[in-house]
Order: C-alpha cells, then sequence, then structure tokens
C-alpha cells in the first residue's frame, strides 16, 4: 500500500459487552479487514466493551458462534496493541488476568490521548 | 409478579428502574447482558445484594457461561436453564420485561 501514500493510525473503539448485540463481532470482521491493508492498527476496550476479552466464554448452551479465539488471532495479524480501559475493569471486579489475551492496561486519561493521536477512530 | 432484565447494569438504567420497582414476593429473571448485574464486583452489586433481602432473583446459566461469567456469580442468585425459564414465567401471574 506504501505506494498509496502514509500508513495511517486506525483505532477501534469497542464499549459494547459481546453475545448480547453484534457489536463486539461486527468490530473483529472490520478490525481483520483493516490488518489486509498494512495500516497501523490499534483497539481500545472501554465501558462494557472489557467484556469482550473476559476469559472463558462457553457459548454452546447458546448455539452461537463462541468469537473469542479470534481475539487470539489478532497477534497473527500484527494487531498487538490491545489497550483496556482500567476504570471500566475496575468497575465491573475484572483485572489484568481476566483477559484472554495480553493487553495494555491504560487509565481513562490515557485512552483519551491515544484516541487524539489516530487518523481515523471507529466506534464500536 | 416476574421481571426480565436484558440489559448490562452498566450499560443502560433498566436493571435500576426493575429493583426500584420491583415489589416484595416478586421476582427478578436476568438474562443475555442482564446476567453481568449477577456478577462479583459488578458496579450493580450493592444494588443487586440488598434486593435480594426481599426478592428472588435468577440468572440464565447459558448466558453467564457464554460471557466467562459462570464463576463470578453473586451468592443469593438462583440459577436456572431455559427449562427453569419457563418455570418462572409459568408460575408468576404476569411478566415485565425492562427492555
Amino acid at each position: 500500500m506504501s505506494e498509496h501514500g502514509a500508513i495511517k493510525k486506525f483505532m477501534y473503539v469497542n464499549r459494547k459487552a459481546p453475545y448480547g448485540t453484534i457489536y463486539a463481532l461486527e468490530s473483529l470482521e472490520v478490525v481483520l479487514i483493516a490488518a489486509a491493508f498494512d495500516q497501523d492498527v490499534s483497539l481500545a476496550f472501554v465501558d462494557d466493551g472489557v467484556y469482550q476479552l473476559k476469559k472463558g466464554h462457553q457459548t454452546k448452551g447458546l448455539e452461537v458462534k463462541n468469537f473469542q479465539p479470534t481475539y487470539r488471532a489478532l497477534d497473527d495479524y500484527d494487531i498487538t496493541k490491545l489497550y483496556v480501559e482500567s476504570e471500566s475493569l475496575a468497575s465491573r471486579g475484572l483485572t489484568e488476568e481476566d483477559m484472554c489475551v495480553p493487553v495494555e492496561v491504560v487509565s481513562r486519561a490515557d485512552l483519551g490521548k491515544l484516541m487524539e493521536q489516530q487518523d481515523v477512530l471507529f466506534s464500536f | 409478579m416476574l421481571h426480565i432484565v436484558n440489559k448490562s447494569p452498566t450499560e443502560r438504567n433498566a436493571f435500576d428502574s426493575c429493583l426500584a420497582t420491583a415489589q416484595a414476593g416478586g421476582a427478578v429473571l436476568l438474562i443475555e447482558d442482564g446476567v453481568y448485574a449477577a456478577t462479583r464486583g459488578s458496579a450493580a452489586e450493592p444494588t443487586l445484594r440488598a434486593a435480594l433481602a426481599n426478592i428472588e432473583i435468577y440468572a440464565l446459566s447459558a448466558d453467564l457461561e457464554a460471557r466467562g461469567m459462570a464463576n463470578a456469580v453473586t451468592e443469593g442468585v438462583k440459577l436456572v436453564d431455559y427449562g427453569g425459564f419457563v418455570d418462572l414465567v409459568a408460575k408468576y401471574k404476569t411478566c415485565q420485561s425492562w427492555l
């Protein structure tokens, strides 16, 4: 893609719990598309979005696709910048150890700064 | 009567609104994203614990399992499967879904 100019910074902001709505799954789909275009991709998980990464999803009883393994595959697409907002974790009884993939836990203020640095924000 | 909540307590006010309305002797069933209200450490935990004094609170197991929260259920919350869901609806004369 270099002939089309500089790489842009894309951030996907995830604020919804998984399974109750389609947002989490749709976000993952779009993230994988961007990865194919060699962009600078990062994912933010804030508010109920932190629930997407809670370890141990078992969706057999719901008879829906368990998309948690896809988060573990992001590394294969060189998507390694996953930011999780600390206050969102704390107010849901969660810690970094509850996350299914390696993440960087950031404060609300630092997340705001990271968002300011982006060229494109996708809201889910 | 039976109250059903399917929204996360940290996303919408359905859970708080339900508990503010529910009367002693009633029952609340948490399903879908509503099950997060039944998990330890949730911002909703104090509200839920207070309500347990005079209201039965149930949560749908399949929804807790899907979200990886089956091991984090607050004590006093009763778990039901889909058959139990049907039994609750049949047991109470009326039902309000806090959509």
